[in-house]
């Protein structure tokens, strides 16, 4: 079990981590690359307002005032996003396998894109009905208020979608109903004031969008591939 | 009776080894989600400068909150 559960991770994780740094070079990057340019502009920050990246523009400083390390731009920018996005992506796929595990998963690849769907509904809809993607430069709440609403919206979703989809008697479902609602009848966390920065809003509209889209390619590719995976290795040839 | 008996005894054993393929599922599955876990909020979360930068522009994509 332990052979078929790593296997298929970790294959349906270096899949959709290729495709998605391939995807990501055309669409949010070079937004982001763009955003760059405009975020060394701005310096504006209040009690409650944080522009993400703030202050600290491209590569940020560690306790002791030196500049801390980053990719140089280019090739090695490219090839720690590909690395990182890697780990992202056999990270999630060990969740999603390790569920397949308990339930017995799918019994094909299109079998497994509908699971995928469900991973971008929890980690992607869900958590950007609140948070939409942001460029570097534009007008944040605290991050650590920012990060924990993301864990809340994704965790509330997740136990939702599995207590609708599997529900055993009639209050499972609207139990699901209150989890999936709940981070976003509390709200996520925005700043007290927007401070319109350089960055053109158009862009930032352009970018959560793209995120979107990155992200559903990145979980089909990963949902159809486990599934693909998941479901040709039989527990029969297992040893253990 | 004698029939009821046997479906019965077959319904139990079909019981046990549907108990018993979960049973064996849950350390890989466990193993599989806690390793799973750690590797997304390390790479997605982790406030550490260098871990930032390395995986900045996934991060920014895959919309995890940054700085």
């Amino acid at each position: 079990m332990f052979r078929r559960v790593f296997l298929t991770a970790i294959l349906a994780g270096l899949l959709s981590g290729a495709v998605l740094s391939v995807v990501q070079e055309f669409t949010t990057t070079p937004l982001i690359l763009f955003a760059e340019q405009f975020e060394d502009q701005v310096s504006i920050a209040k009690d409650g307002v944080q522009l993400a990246h703030g202050q600290v523009p491209v590569h940020p400083h560690d306790e002791t005032g030196r500049a801390a390390w980053a990719p140089e731009d280019g090739i090695e920018r490219m090839s720690f996003t590909a690395l990182t996005n890697i780990i992202f992506g056999v990270g999630f796929a060990l969740l999603l396998v390790g569920l397949f595990a308990l339930h017995g998963g799918p019994k094909s690849g299109r079998e497994g894109t509908v699971w995928g769907v469900v991973g971008f509904t929890v980690f992607a809809l869900a958590p950007a009905l609140g948070l939409p993607a942001e460029l570097p430069g534009s007008t944040a709440a605290a991050l650590e208020a920012r990060q924990v609403w993301w864990f809340f919206a994704a965790g509330g979703a997740g136990v939702g979608v599995a207590l609708m989809v599997f529900a055993r008697n009639w209050w499972m479902p609207v139990v699901g109903i209150v989890a999936l609602a709940l981070p976003h009848l509390v709200g996520a966390p925005h700043p007290e004031a927007y401070v319109s920065g350089p960055l053109p809003a158009e862009l930032a509209g352009q970018f959560a969008a793209s995120s979107l889209v990155v992200q559903a390619i990145f979980w089909a590719v990963m949902g159809w591939t486990a599934g693909k995976v998941w479901s040709r290795m039989d527990d029969a040839t297992e040893t253990a | 009776m004698m029939k009821r008996t046997t479906v019965r005894a077959q319904a139990i054993k079909l019981e046990h080894a549907g108990a018993a393929v979960a049973t064996r599922a849950l350390p890989a599955a466990l193993a599989a989600i806690l390793l799973g876990a750690f590797m997304v909020i390390g790479v997605g979360f982790a406030h550490s400068n260098v871990v930032h930068n390395a995986a900045h522009d996934g991060r920014h994509a895959l919309n995890f909150p940054c700085h």
